[in-house]
């Protein structure tokens, strides 16, 4: 069965147009993240799957049924906000069980399935706390299990874990992901964070300005974007651009190199000047300007050793690298 | 690093700018309290002497107890002030949330339309307010004292009120709306309490006006049992005569219940800021 069906879904604020035709299936189960820069409009289609905002024009259908102007409540969704947005005069139990309540769920029920969600999310000792006396990673466990209690059909992320530090924010990652396994449920996760993206997703979806620009697996897009910016986006650091037509390349076409892909050496076909190392420790990155005056990032696997203003032969495989237009558009490879 | 914000000089100069002012402020409302135990001579003699075993008198009290209506007019200051605060908050939030929150043709002019009653005084209107008022047969009841003080008091309220809803999470409500919350218990249960120190504010600014008004009441309800306060206060006052006695115990009457309501606001202004935010 198919959780979510977007069909030509528009969405326009007065005369600004936020969402063009977006079509979009996802399965059940399936583990769907929207990604884009900020202001593509993934968060405004998430409230327009949500119901908090109505489509211009569309339609919309969670499980098969078309859910244009039902309340978001009736949609068989629940959501899970960047801010938390618990409900700060509630404790936790209470902030889960509401929106069971609302649905007149008899009162053993609720109980039952507070009690499940807390032991998944590890939250039974909080249960009769304020969300004020939370830290940050504890209430957005809370909001997490705001969602799973009601057991929707779809669960909606918008960025939830942009509120977190960096350390907590790998752990919530890897308990989304192990929820999302447990649970079978559809989930649809808006992010900017392409590695978020890229670690959670069976599918992702990259948007900008509005309108999808492709869909596919992590490593299909990684492997094989549409375009210029879809190659751009995903990867980091992400990919380097130059000019072609030196290398041999069609006139106004732009080469796309990842990183990773160049390799030092000393019959390499770019030559260039090092400005700038970073050393992680696992892999090294090396910022080398080209003799055409542009700046490329090189990562380099292990320890390496360069000093800043060394002079730096480069070299990649043509397997790897991608061609692409003046516009943006991907041309055949060579 | 820490001297120069705890520095003992600092403080000392702060606390001393502090109690300067608390002085100032509170000066002529002492006057008023320790005169009116004094009996009249020496009110005019020594006005600001304490009072003491010679000077000591209890007769504007009396004088005012005798009155009879007194506590009347108490009552009818109370209902008037409680009741308009109550429809000003109420309504000014009602109106403040549907600005804040929905997009709708005309919100921004609604919205202007509700702030211009904030640059033009309602006495301007007394005539037009008193015309309503007799045709609608309202004169000298409490009704057209709360009425015209709840319009007076909506557009600082729907102004204030409107721009802090604003800062209310959007996420917050959109997780009611999914919860399957009405929109009334969005705006009972999750918007209000997180902006009451601006209610509290706004009742804070509405209610000391309203107490003291003398305008309203005594064109609308000069009627005996309809009088206010500051309205029965002016019995005392003559063109030849003044029983100051009375007069200045009737005033240091009339702050005990105000200060009461003050108390209670300023308790949820604290309560509201210490309550703990959003995230």
């Amino acid at each position: 069965m198919t959780a979510l069906v977007l069909d030509d879904v528009c969405k326009a604020f007065g005369k600004v147009e936020v969402l063009r035709n977006i079509d979009l299936a996802v399965e059940d189960g399936e583990f769907v993240v929207f990604v884009g820069p900020s202001g593509c409009g993934k968060s405004t289609l998430l409230r327009v799957i949500a119901g908090l905002e109505d489509a211009t024009s569309g339609r919309i259908a969670i499980g098969g049924q078309p859910v244009n102007g039902v309340p978001p409540a009736k949609r068989g969704i629940a959501m899970v906000f960047q801010s938390y947005a618990l409900y700060p005069h509630l404790n936790v139990r209470d902030n889960m069980a509401l929106g069971l309540k609302q649905e007149g769920a008899p009162r053993t029920l609720i109980a039952e399935r507070v009690a499940e969600a807390s032991r998944m999310l590890e939250l039974g000792a909080y249960l009769d706390r304020r969300p004020a006396e939370l830290s940050g990673g504890q209430r957005q466990r809370v909001a997490i299990g705001r969602a799973i209690v009601r057991q929707p059909r779809l669960f909606l992320f918008d960025e939830p874990l942009s509120n977190l530090d960096a350390s907590l924010r790998m752990n919530t990652r890897i308990e989304i992901a192990a929820l999302h396994r447990s649970l079978s449920a559809a989930m649809i996760y808006v992010t900017h964070d392409q590695t978020e993206a890229m670690t959670l997703a069976d599918r992702i979806v990259v948007l900008r300005d509005g309108r999808v620009e492709q869909i596919g697996t992590p490593m299909e897009l990684y492997n094989n974007p549409a375009n210029r910016f879809v190659a751009g986006f995903l990867g980091a650091p992400s990919m380097n651009f130059l000019r072609a037509e030196p290398l041999g390349g069609p006139p106004g076409a732009t080469l796309g190199i990842r990183p990773e892909h160049l390799t030092v050496g000393a019959d390499g076909p770019l030559r260039g000047e090092v400005t700038h190392v970073e050393k992680l420790g696992g892999d090294t990155n090396i910022l080398v300007r080209t003799e055409g005056d542009e700046t490329l990032t090189v990562r380099v696997f292990g320890q390496y050793d360069v000093a800043v203003g060394a002079a730096l032969r480069l070299g990649y495989d043509e397997r790897h690298a991608f061609l692409f237009a003046q516009d943006g558009s991907r041309l055949s490879n060579r | 690093m820490t001297t120069a914000r705890h520095s003992p000089l600092n403080s000392l100069a702060a606390h001393a700018a502090l109690i300067a002012y608390v002085i100032v402020a509170l000066f002529p409302v002492f006057v008023i309290v320790i005169n009116s135990f004094k009996d009249r001579r020496s009110i005019f003699r020594e006005p600001l002497a304490l009072p003491d075993a010679d000077s000591f008198s209890l007769i504007g009290y009396q004088t005012v107890l005798k009155q009879g209506d007194f506590f009347l007019y108490f009552q009818n200051s109370m209902i008037v002030t409680v009741a308009s605060l109550f429809f000003i908050l109420l309504f000014g939030a009602m109106a403040a949330f549907a600005l804040a929150e929905y997009r709708f043709r005309g919100n921004l002019l609604m919205g202007l339309y509700l702030a211009l009653g904030i640059m033009i005084p309602i006495r301007i209107g007394t005539v037009a307010i008193l015309e309503m008022m007799v045709a609608t047969g309202l004169v000298n009841t409490l009704w057209a004292l709360i009425l015209v003080y709840t319009a007076q008091g909506l557009p600082l309220a729907v102004f204030i009120l409107s721009e802090f809803m604003r800062q209310v999470s959007d996420d917050l409500k959109n997780a009611g709306r999914i919860d399957g919350l009405s929109e009334y218990r969005i705006f009972a249960q999750l918007v209000v309490p997180l902006v009451r120190p601006a209610l509290a504010t706004v009742a804070v600014f509405n209610m000391i006006p309203i107490w003291n008004d003398l305008w309203f009441p005594l064109i609308l309800a000069p009627a005996e049992e309809t009088k206010t306060l500051t309205l029965g206060s002016q019995v005392f006052i003559g063109q030849f005569v003044t029983d100051w006695n009375a007069v200045l115990s009737a005033l240091s009457m009339a702050i005990l219940p105000v200060m009461g309501l003050y108390v209670i606001f300023s308790r949820q202004l604290i309560r509201g800021i210490t309550s703990g935010a959003v995230k």
